[in-house]
């Protein structure tokens, strides 16, 4: 069953009561809150994933709640909680869906160390996948979002699972984080893109969300080799180009921005030094989305 | 007994009863050991138990995960020890080891899989400013700014106010005494320090001796005001005496340092729930002994209240727990401070806005 396959009733009162139990990729998570903005966001960017029963694991419980007093009124407030804790500050109401696409990363970057995660977005061609390790702000995203519309396919938005035994990237697709001026620019490259409500003020700025593709959530069991490593960056007026890095480079900008690289020790030096072996590592600018889809296809068509 | 329909409590009594569990009895327990920081000590438990491999595919990665964590924070906190040991080695003063560091430091038991925020430090009053300066020049500095946090810590508080290493980031508690200065009860530093060991390889560390380091382990969980990690606090108790219980005649070496020290308050609560939660193994005779530190039986019925609730996860969501919480926020308070001057503590940090440090 997939969250489509319920109606908004039926989520509501899932969400309301037991909770909804969602798969993402490889994790469980059972989904609970009352909140309108949170079941519509569900419905929109997860309509494709899959719902597990109530028989089954669920890896991490979250939930999100406004707090039990005057905020839950006067400019109200909400709580992302985690096992029953809240890890983070709360935030406005209106940022409720935002909170937990921030709260579900968290729960994986946080506790999964049966991967090495590294932050960047990740997509695939022919079984090959390409990694986008970026800083924020360096619209990784927005390619990520252009790139899986336009027949890659996405294995994540934000976090690169590599398998530490095969050193496979293991897909977790889920929707596409898009900031400020991307909205637009997304929504202007992609005119079918699902796209949420922007929510304004939030930390990053303004952000909207947008559906993965059907086609990349239901194959998210299929995992792929890194092939490329590219370091995205937006450069207004710059022409699209490749252009390649040391691998020693590489490697230390995918340690720097792994978020449990300490914690593998000399199993995530290994790891990585493999992973960086076996890709074309370039940096790469970029100013229109049609001419870095076009360098990205051609990349591909040179295997 | 009740306490054993928590997954949490059943795993660590027993840890060969998990095999019968259910997915979702699984799930349950991995919630709760990851809640109450116990995850990776539990997968340590099934490991030695040879059971680990059994366990369903699903909540098996989440205790390997665990134990790979622990792992990884036991090597950072043994190299971040051997820092501080060689930031002070010139200084010439003994450091004791308190807590986690000590445990492991020591290859106790108790340091299986137990997860580490800071390293806390023992040394003797006079010391500090040598210490605290020599740390200075090693990379470390305070980590409170503020005038009265300053204050807090260096006219009231058994501590330094945190210290933070600039490049790595690690956090230094930097002790004097197990409890605060202005602490109703009144264990002696001296005889603490005195009474320190060393450790075999290490020609500097020291660790307090077992009878103290079960009566500082004790003081920590029941004078302290943060409950979040009181289940964890009594995991390294029980695993302390299971531990200790093997020297020679160290449960009558244990309640008369308890007098001596005068602690004989948080040792009687600490065997009582150590054996209530955890059944662990205490003689009679030593529980007879131990009731000369028994509160008067009111306020006994009203612990057994507040603490089972903040010990058993299972009682810990809903408001009669955040409502022993706080009970026990303000209990640990008044036990740190004469009533005066925790009013004004307690005004001063109502009035004072915290500043917002963002949203990770």
């Amino acid at each position: 069953m997939i969250v489509a396959d319920l109606s908004y009733g039926e989520l509501t009162s899932r969400l309301a009561y037991g909770g909804l139990r969602l798969r993402t990729g490889p994790v469980v998570t059972r989904i609970q809150s009352r909140l309108s903005n949170v079941a519509q966001g569900l419905a929109l960017h997860y309509a494709d994933h899959a719902v597990e029963d109530a028989q089954g694991f669920a890896d991490f419980h979250v939930c999100v709640a406004p707090p039990r007093n005057l905020r839950r009124w006067v400019k109200p407030q909400v709580y992302f909680q985690f096992d029953g804790a809240s890890p983070f500050l709360p935030l406005p109401a209106d940022q409720a869906f935002p909170m937990l696409e921030w709260g579900l990363n968290w729960c994986v970057s946080h506790h999964c160390h049966q991967y090495l995660i590294v932050h960047a977005a990740c997509v695939e061609r022919s079984g090959l996948a390409v990694l986008l390790p970026g800083s924020p702000g360096s619209g990784k995203s927005t390619l990520c979002a252009a790139l899986a519309s336009r027949g890659w396919r996405l294995l994540s938005d934000e976090l690169a699972l590599l398998d530490l035994v095969t050193r496979n990237v293991v897909p977790l697709p889920r929707p596409i984080s898009l900031k400020n001026a991307s909205i637009a620019a997304i929504g202007r490259f992609v005119p079918d893109a699902k796209l949420g409500p922007p929510v304004h003020d939030t930390v990053k700025g303004s952000i909207a969300h947008m559906r993965p593709p059907a086609d990349s959530v239901r194959r998210a069991e299929e995992r792929a080799r890194p092939r490329w490593i590219t370091m995205p960056r937006y450069q207004s007026g710059a022409q699209a180009r490749l252009v390649p890095l040391s691998k020693a480079r590489a490697f230390m900008h995918l340690a720097d921005h792994a978020f449990n690289y300490d914690v593998h020790g000399r199993r995530g030096f290994d790891l990585l030094a493999q992973v960086v072996d076996g890709c074309d590592c370039f940096d790469f600018r970029y100013s229109t989305l049609e001419d870095a889809v076009t360098v990205f296809d051609d990349m591909v068509r040179q295997v | 007994m009740s306490s054993v329909a928590d997954p949490v409590v059943l795993a660590l009594r027993n840890p060969a009863a998990l095999a019968s569990l259910s997915l979702r009895q699984w799930e349950a327990l991995i919630a709760q050991a990851r809640r109450t920081n116990l995850l990776a000590r539990i997968a340590f438990e099934l490991d030695d138990f040879g059971s680990l491999p059994q366990v369903p595919p699903a909540p098996r990665v989440h205790l390997e995960a665990a134990k790979t964590l622990a792992l990884a924070q036991a090597d950072a906190v043994r190299r971040e020890v051997a820092y501080i040991d060689g930031a002070l080695a010139a200084a010439g003063f003994p450091v004791v080891l308190l807590k986690g560091a000590a445990y492991l430091i020591a290859c106790l038991p108790a340091a299986r899989g137990r997860l580490f925020s800071d390293i806390d430090i023992l040394v003797p009053h006079g010391a500090l400013a040598n210490v605290e300066a020599t740390l200075m020049l090693h990379g470390w500095h305070t980590s409170k700014t503020a005038a009265y946090d300053q204050r807090y810590y260096r006219e009231w508080m058994h501590e330094l106010p945190p210290l933070k290493h600039a490049k790595r980031q690690t956090l230094l508690d930097v002790h004097h005494a197990i409890l605060p200065i202005t602490a109703r009860l009144k264990p002696d530093s001296t005889k603490l320090l005195a009474a320190s060991r060393p450790l075999s390889g290490e020609p500097r560390l020291r660790v307090l001796a077992p009878v103290d380091m079960v009566l500082h382990s004790a003081t920590h969980l029941f004078c302290n005001e943060d409950v979040g990690n009181n289940l964890r606090d009594l995991v390294d108790l029980d695993n302390l005496l299971g531990e200790f219980a093997k020297q020679e005649s160290f449960w009558s070496r244990l309640i008369a340092r308890a007098g001596e020290l005068d602690l004989t308050r948080p040792l009687y609560y600490a065997l009582r729930y150590a054996v209530r939660v955890l059944d662990t193994s205490v003689p009679p005779g030593v529980l007879r002994q131990a009731d000369i530190g028994r509160p008067p039986s009111m306020l006994r019925t009203l612990m057994d209240a507040l603490f089972l609730r903040t010990l058993l996860p299972g009682r810990a969501t809903g408001r009669l727990a955040s409502l022993a919480r706080g009970s026990l926020y303000v209990r640990a308070h008044w036990l740190r401070m004469p009533p005066l001057l925790l009013a004004h503590h307690l005004t001063v940090k109502a009035l004072r806005r915290e500043p917002v440090t963002g949203n990770g």
